[in-house]
């Protein structure tokens, strides 16, 4: 069953992942050997009962009672025990336990936000420990988006005006992909994220640490980090070429028009009120789909930012 | 029962034996002539084969579309569609497929020719209806395709709220095609329905109608009950992004979810509208060219019936994952499986039949065995996708894709191609060049499960779906999909060479029951004239009884310009004729 | 009668044996129908019914703003006119023309009553700024989700309204055909089966009366 699972499902990496994976491996065997049944019956019959004249004499018996109540019963059987299976792992994947470490997540298009208990916003990398529960409380800026992480094996749909949760525990330190899974528009497919998997002391050393431009690291250079991280580039550019928003390349400076027909030239004002406020002042030619990152980037953050636009030249 | 004087005695009938010959001297096609006779007829066969032209045509829309999205997805970049244009493509071959193809393919198509002359009728019960809804199928497919140049729709087939309450593209037109394409479908549906209970010939009993007419039934019973709902939800939709009413969209108060109960509510029965009628022409195939009774000709029936009302209640397990309570989803969970149970039942009956028989494997037996084997593993992935905690992990992935191709193009489609196959020759009078046939079907049956396989160990692997990007270890599966994909492709190109040749002059004239069925369709001149029959028939054996003598499925009563059966006929003094 | 096709009347299309035959088809066809209509308003009962359960609160303060006394007399006037369409199927089927068509312009009187007073509630609405979705600018009622009851509120009676013309438009037609003397007792199966649908939409409003005009 390892070797099916290697050959069909990703590494599992999360408590309940060897769960579902049973069930999957026992559904998936149980209905091959079904099949394979169905599939040699109806081979055999095909060479033996091949018709050889067109007088051939067939059965008359049209029905069997029996038969009917055997192949009904069975197969009842089957799928309740399947049923029950398959509900008592969803209880587990659906009750986080009582002393599960919070995070809340935030989708919007494109991109995912982490926001941890100090205040801490992780763009795009959900950091946890191993070996200790982690409850999601997830809510969605604009559309549906999925929470989907197929290495832990769950996935929540994130709901505007609602909260939704997931839990689970790591079993293994390392990165694996999160996808978003409820289409949500033009970047769906890249609206992606990292989860990052802690030994617990490192992951208290990165709580420690997370929140802020290290020490060492220019302005710029953390803006550009800021940049890949937070999701600016699945839509801004920095090489000219245009994506769903205008690309950086000789942004600073230059005079935008923007759909009312008013302008202004890019100075840092206009990009901070661009990032807090993108409604605003959308440039003409460029639909208004970006959200708002207030509550997500800091003030030093979009500093930064504005540094890396500024270089872009 | 060996002599007709005995069949009159039991049904008090005179009866007389009516041989019709294999070609009529003007056939239903020829009776009226020209374009405006075509648009403007209301004959079921030709509302029928108009039906089947405007389908063929959509699914080839459908499958270039299918075509150029996996094109794309050769590599896990751009390859040479932008995003917006991908997630284009990928709404209006689902939308395409689902409304202008799978749902009304073999009711609309097949149904209308065929279900008429099976209960021995002259039309359908309301003709000018029946008519009336093919011009509203128009309608709607016009609406659909208006959709495309106004700016497309990108909202995936399932138009979920809020993002197509929000979206900038022309979703209100497709709405309304969709709309507009239920009534056409609620009309086909009524029509079916009224002509089963009021229009069968003497002696067509419910016990001894084809099973095909018992799966349109079961179809009809959806088509009436659940299109309502969702012509309903799509009213509420377009109210939502014009007034901005607020029922569904968060932003002004609504409930997305809502949404998406009131949206599976029609759209799961109607994956059974898009499967029942399949049902119905494997189990006329199988009893054919097994020559055999069918076996448990009431499971079968019955469990369309079941599958029907029981559709009905299992829409939620869509939503799983949708932010729905956990105790409506074990509900909701628990009452899809048992939907498995008389699906299975229908295919331990139809590998019973051919248990026994004398197995005949022409194309659309060929056909009927690809469904077996595409639609079991539908059937068993389904099971899967049904249980709760596995569902988590492959919801909304390429697993999910995979197993509702294998369903409905697997399933519906394959069995579409199977009746096709074995009811060619009755509505054109042609045969077709059965080797090219069997040649296409194992090209069909070989792409499908490159393509498709192919997905579900995508999906199970945690590929999403919808996806325009990909991460990059994914790329060799999607390739070998797309090559697949290819495979099809000539599959559907060589069908379609082989049956226009078959119309042209160097065609193959096929006799009126080439594989010796024994429903009355086969019992009509071929091609059928232009009220299917020249006198009412009157029905004295099963369909499924290939033991007994054709000539004891030739008896009727005289036609009198009216309707067929006749109650006063007994009192009239015409002589029977002895067989 | 069949030996002679000559006996077998007109009305009889040529698909069917008989006059029986057809009317039973008419009928059966029209229950279905009728069964589609229900569903079709159905969706907009569980709309009704899931923001009811979310927010009874609201209902009963939004349903202050309906005016009873006009629902009421709305109520009556339809069950009134369902009365007199029943009528004119009785007097088609005793041949008396004359009478089928008094009542059927009675129950299309009864109809555009029924569509003015719906008009006068519309426009009081309006008036104070009631209207459905994003337009809702009245202050009245202090509830976030006011907007979504006349929503509602809107959707249903709009879509009963609309069959409440297309309702006068079918009898207006059979009207015209029954001055030209086109139903007896042999046949009348437009009449019963425009009456069948125009009680459903007199049935439809009985429930809606209660459900959005009188809630305490």
């Amino acid at each position: 069953m390892d070797k099916l699972g290697s050959l069909f499902l990703p590494p599992a990496k999360s408590t309940n992942a060897a769960d579902v994976d049973a069930l999957f491996g026992f559904i998936s065997i149980t209905s091959v050997i079904i099949f394979v049944g169905i599939l040699i019956a109806t081979i055999a019959f095909i060479i033996i009962y091949k018709r050889k004249s067109d007088n051939d004499v067939t059965s008359l018996n049209d029905h069997n009672t029996t038969l009917e109540i055997v192949w009904s019963i069975i197969p009842v059987f089957l799928i309740v025990y399947v049923f029950y299976w398959g509900f008592t792992d969803y209880l587990k994947l659906n009750i986080p336990p009582a002393n599960a470490y919070e995070v809340q997540v935030i989708g919007q298009k494109w991109n995912w936000a982490f926001k941890y208990n100090n205040g801490y916003t992780s763009p795009n990398e959900l950091h946890v420990p191993k070996g200790r529960p982690v409850k999601l409380v997830m809510q969605s800026r604009d559309v549906l988006h999925s929470f989907y992480i197929p290495d832990f094996r769950i996935k929540h749909d994130v709901i505007p005006n609602r909260y939704t949760t997931v839990w689970f525990e790591a079993i293994e330190s390392g990165e694996s992909v999160i996808f978003c899974t409820e289409y949500c528009g033009t970047s769906h497919s890249d609206m992606l994220a990292k989860v990052i998997v802690h030994e617990e002391e490192d992951f208290q050393k990165w709580l420690k640490e997370s929140g802020g431009r290290p020490a060492d690291m220019p302005l710029a250079d953390y803006g550009k980090m800021l940049y890949t991280k937070s999701g600016c580039q699945t839509c801004h550019s920095t090489d000219g070429s245009k994506l769903v928003g205008p690309s950086y390349k000789g942004l600073f400076g230059s005079k935008k028009t923007f759909t009312d027909g008013s302008s202004l030239v890019a100075d840092e004002t206009y990009i901070k009120s661009s990032i807090l406020n993108p409604s605003e002042h959308v440039v003409a030619g460029f639909a208004p789909v970006m959200p708002t990152y207030q509550g997500i980037l800091s003030n030093d953050d979009i500093d930064a930012i504005i540094e890396f636009i500024k270089e872009q030249k | 029962m060996s002599t007709s004087s005995g069949i009159n005695a039991d049904l008090g009938l005179k009866l007389k034996r009516f041989v019709t010959p294999d070609h009529p001297e003007v056939n239903y096609a020829q009776a009226e002539k020209g374009i405006k006779a075509w648009l403007t007829t209301v004959d079921h066969k030709k509302i029928g084969l108009m039906y089947l032209g405007a389908i063929a045509f959509f699914f080839f829309i459908g499958g270039l579309l299918a075509l150029l999205l996996r094109a794309e997805l050769w590599t896990p970049a751009k390859t040479f569609l932008d995003a917006d244009a991908y997630n284009q493509v990928f709404t209006l071959h689902g939308a395409i497929m689902i409304f202008l193809v799978l749902v009304p393919s073999v009711p609309a198509a097949l149904g209308n020719f065929f279900l008429p002359i099976m209960v021995g009728a002259k039309d359908v019960a309301f003709p000018r209806l029946n008519l009336l809804s093919f011009y509203i199928y128009l309608a709607g497919a016009t609406f659909s395709l208006y959709s495309i140049v106004t700016g497309a729709v990108d909202t995936g087939w399932t138009f979920y709220t809020p993002y197509s309450a929000t979206t900038g593209t022309s979703v209100v037109s497709m709405t309304l095609g969709v709309f507009i394409l239920g009534f056409s479908s609620i009309l086909t549906g009524l029509n079916f329905i009224v002509t089963l209970h009021k229009l069968r010939v003497p002696g067509l009993t419910w016990g001894k109608l084809p099973l095909f007419c018992w799966s349109l039934y079961a179809t009809s019973v959806i088509q009436i009950l659940a299109t309502p709902v969702l012509a309903i939800t799509l009213m509420l939709l377009v109210m939502e992004r014009t007034l901005k009413i607020g029922i569904f969209d968060p932003a002004l108060g609504g409930d997305p979810v809502l949404y998406q109960h009131f949206f599976w509510f029609y759209s799961h029965p109607a994956v059974y509208i898009m499967i029942l009628p399949g049902f119905g022409i494997i189990s006329e195939i199988i009893a054919i060219f097994s020559k055999r009774r069918i076996f448990g000709y009431w499971f079968i029936a019955l469990s369309s019936m079941a599958i029907a009302l029981i559709g009905f209640l299992v829409w939620g397990h869509h939503m799983f994952v949708s932010g729905q309570s956990t105790l409506s989803s074990i509900v909701f969970s628990l009452i899809t499986f048992f939907v498995g149970i008389p699906t299975g039942i229908k295919i331990f009956n139809w590998v019973a039949t051919m248990y026994k028989g004398s197995i005949s494997m022409r194309t659309p037996m060929w056909y009927a065995m690809i469904f077996l084997f595409l639609f079991t593993i539908g059937g068993f992935t389904g099971v899967t996708l049904g249980t709760l905690s596995v569902d988590v992990h492959l919801h909304d992935t390429y697993y999910v894709v995979a197993h509702f191709h294998y369903v409905m193009m697997g399933g519906m489609l394959i069995a579409f191609l199977g009746g096709l196959h074995l009811w060619w020759p009755k509505m054109t009078g042609r045969m077709y060049n059965e080797r090219w046939a069997n040649i296409a079907a194992f090209l069909i049956f070989t792409g499908f499960n490159m393509t498709f396989f192919t997905q579900f160990i995508l999906g199970a692997k945690g590929m999403p779906r919808r996806y325009y990007n990909y991460i990059d270890q994914f790329q060799s599966l999607h390739q070998f999909s797309t090559v697949g994909t290819w495979v099809l492709a000539l599959g559907f190109t060589i069908i379609l060479i082989y049956l226009l040749q078959s119309l042209g002059k160097k065609g193959v004239i096929a006799s009126k029951n080439p594989w010796n069925g024994r429903s009355l369709e086969w019992l009509t001149t071929t091609p059928p004239v232009l009220e299917n029959f020249t006198y009412t028939p009157v029905v004295i054996h099963g369909p499924y009884d290939f033991h007994k003598p054709i000539a004891e499925f030739e008896y009727g009563i005289e036609s009198h310009g009216h309707g067929h059966h006749d109650a006063s006929v007994h009192h009239s003094n015409e002589e029977s004729v002895n067989a | 009668m069949s030996h002679n096709s000559s006996a077998v009347q007109s009305h009889v299309a040529h698909h069917f044996v008989d006059s029986e035959q057809q009317f039973d088809a008419a009928k059966f066809g029209m229950w279905i129908f009728l069964v589609t209509e229900i569903l079709f308003f159905g969706g907009l009962f569980a709309a009704y019914i899931i923001y009811r359960a979310w927010y009874p609160d609201l209902y009963t303060m939004a349903s202050t703003q309906l005016d009873t006394t006009m629902g009421a007399i709305n109520t009556g006037v339809l069950i009134f006119s369902s009365l007199t369409m029943a009528l004119s199927i009785w007097a088609a089927q005793h041949n008396d023309k004359k009478k089928t068509g008094i009542f059927l312009l009675v129950t299309i009187a009864c109809a555009f009553a029924f569509m003015v007073i719906k008009y006068f509630e519309y426009t009081h609405k309006f008036h104070l700024g009631i209207f459905p979705g994003e337009a809702y600018t009245f202050t009245g009622i202090d509830h976030p989700k006011a907007h979504i009851f006349f929503s509602i509120y809107y959707m249903m009676t709009g879509l009963h309204g609309i069959h409440v013309i297309i309702g006068i438009g079918l009898i207006f037609w059979l009207w015209m055909k029954n001055n030209k003397g086109s139903f007896n007792s042999a046949y009348y199966t437009p009449i019963e089966i425009v009456g069948l649908y125009w009680h459903l939409v007199d049935i439809i409003w009985i429930f809606l009366f209660p459900l959005l005009y009188l809630i305490d």
